[in-house]
């Protein structure tokens, strides 16, 4: 009994005496900013800097390797004045849409085939991710041999079906370049869509459906009225994400078409890179990248204030 | 729901659509692969049948091996993935933890905060980025991906841990601080060790955005000797003559298989980390 209590006695101490420091520590705001103060720092450093030290570097003429000078808002009057760069923003707007449709109808009859019972289920599900998982440029790359020139085997089932020879120029005709790294960005994406929409699809509890048969809805009423509206805010959140990802695309184009050819799969990101990196004006380059900022940041405060009610 | 199909039904609203999204899936895979195994004289011959191997060969993972740095590569990307996987769980630890727990002036902002850095894509920062590690004197070195890799990993992992930790029942930690642990012994000894699940998770997640990455390693890491398997394939293996096909399908498959098996080791985690990431916010 004396052990037990002077036990207790013992264990009691430190936090009745309070050795000062340690109770500071353990003040909750205290001990919360003190541990989140390293990643903290070190967002703001490599993130935050980056982004403020970004705006300057486009409010200067800053040839790689040389000192800047200001310039003030040149840069993007010149942006303003280039024909490529509109016709840059409207490659971008217009991948961005038509892939960001076709990931999400894609994704939704994905998940309405997968969201039924047979087997091995679990596997199939798994390989289905599989485009997602593998490192985007290396799937590029098999994408870009599929559609070559010269040894297309797309072109050689196209020529078996009596498509006249060489076939279509998949990547050298303007139209067909767009429309190649729009289907294989989808290509990509979809299996994010279709296992996401499909973990939804699960929650959807059965009894909804069966009383909406009961009261005699037909199967397109029952996705119509009871499906789409519970899966509405995956969905959403779904696309808010493809968007923003699908918007500064670089690796797919970059692969595949560098932009090309005659600039029509140029996208923000692309460009970017092209006039930093290329032609090396730094400062240039970050008026082309930060243009993309007013269209993201409008998702990004959206997905982020949509991703805190959630 | 009704379930009981008929054969023909099932195949129509089963089968069917469910096999046609495999082939597409995987077709990329499987060309690989046949690609790969394919002398250069059946590759580059457009009237045998392309779909099958006739004579099957390993010249072209031999070359691959042995003339190029790929092997150099694959330890890079590896020891890249692995440290900044590494720091960014622990840096996503230090985030989440007091969030989930703790109340204190400026925990919704820190949050709102986290969550609009995990959204902001590299292409809006790679060439002031660019420009810091240049002056950081750290252009071609691995500490530079180390470095700049945890910048989109960190509020990532922060912010999937996030959401696996508010799930956990809090009585534990409560009855260890009754017990006169310190906050930071709570955490360690008590909460922690309960979270492997998301921990697998996230750094599941991690590891795969580390291989996958592109944008920063092209521009920081112009030497052979400390190059990526996605830059090295790039800029070493696509050469100006025709006849490369066979080896560059051989690195992209060899690429593919590190992250393939990790991914197909955890496929559960991951679908719950990609799930949770989205669905339960």
């Amino acid at each position: 009994m004396t052990i037990r209590s002077e036990s207790i006695a013992r264990l009691a101490r430190p936090t009745r005496r309070a050795a000062p420091l340690g109770a500071w520590l353990d003040r909750e705001s205290v001990f919360s900013w003190l541990m989140m103060a390293p990643p903290l720092l070190f967002l703001a450093a490599f993130v935050g800097y980056p982004f403020f030290y970004g705006i300057l570097l486009s409010l200067q003429d800053r040839p790689v390797a040389h000192p800047g000078t200001f310039v003030g808002l040149k840069n993007f009057a010149t942006n303003f004045r280039d024909a490529l760069f509109w016709r840059v923003a409207f490659n971008t707007f217009l991948y961005t849409a038509i892939a960001t449709l076709l990931k999400m109808v894609g994704g939704l009859a994905l998940a309405l085939a997968m969201n039924q019972q047979f087997p091995l289920k679990n596997l199939v599900r798994a390989l289905l991710l599989l485009p997602f998982i593998v490192p985007t440029v290396l799937s590029t790359v098999a994408w870009m041999w599929i559609l070559d020139p010269a040894f297309s085997v797309l072109n050689w089932f196209l020529i078996a079906l009596g498509v006249p020879k060489p076939g279509p120029s998949w990547l050298g005709n303007p139209i067909l370049a767009m429309a190649s790294i729009i289907v294989i960005n989808t290509w990509r994406g979809l299996p994010f869509y279709g296992i996401t929409l499909l973990a939804g699809l699960q929650t959807v509890p059965p009894e909804l459906y069966e009383a909406a048969t009961i009261d005699g809805a037909s199967g397109w009423q029952r996705f119509r009225y009871v499906t789409l509206p519970l899966l509405k805010p995956i969905i959403l959140i779904v696309t808010l994400f493809s968007v923003i990802f699908t918007f500064a695309d670089f690796q797919l184009v970059y692969v595949l078409t560098h932009g090309g050819p005659q600039n029509a799969t140029q996208l923000f990101a692309t460009y970017a890179f092209d006039v930093a990196m290329g032609a090396g004006q730094l400062g240039l380059g970050a008026s082309i990248a930060l243009a993309m900022f007013p269209a993201l940041a409008l998702l990004i405060v959206v997905l982020t204030l949509y991703l805190r009610r959630g | 729901m009704v379930t009981g199909y008929g054969p023909i039904e099932r195949v129509v609203r089963l089968s069917l659509p469910v096999g046609l999204f495999l082939v597409l899936a995987l077709f990329p895979f499987y060309w690989m692969a046949v690609t790969s195994l394919k002398p250069n004289a059946e590759l580059y011959n457009r009237r045998v049948m392309p779909l099958v191997v006739y004579h099957p060969t390993l010249k072209h993972y031999v070359d691959l091996l042995t003339q190029t740095s790929f092997l150099t590569w694959t330890w890079n990307t590896m020891l890249v993935a692995v440290v900044s996987t590494a720091i960014s769980l622990v840096f996503g630890v230090m985030l989440a933890y007091p969030l989930a727990r703790m109340r204190f002036a400026g925990a919704g902002l820190i949050a709102m905060t986290v969550a609009a850095v995990y959204l902001v894509p590299q292409p809006l920062l790679f060439i002031p980025l660019a420009d810091v590690i240049n002056r950081l004197d750290l252009g071609n070195t691995l500490t530079a991906v180390i470095l700049t890799y945890p910048t989109m990993l960190v509020p990532f992992c922060a912010w999937l841990l996030l959401g696996y930790f508010k799930t956990v029942p809090k009585e534990l930690e409560e009855a260890a601080r009754i017990d006169g642990a310190s906050r930071l012994q709570t955490m360690r000894r008590i909460f922690l060790p309960l979270c492997t699940p998301g921990f697998i998770s996230a750094g599941i997640f991690a590891f795969t955005l580390s291989q996958n990455e592109f944008l920063y390693a092209l521009i920081f890491l112009t030497k052979s000797s400390v190059r990526t398997v996605p830059v090295g394939v790039i800029a070493e293996l696509i050469r100006g003559d025709v006849f490369y096909w066979g080896q560059l399908m051989a690195g992209a498959l060899l690429g593919s298989i590190p992250v393939a098996i990790i991914y197909s080791f955890f496929v559960e985690h991951y679908v719950a980390g990609l799930t949770s990431g989205s669905v339960k916010g």
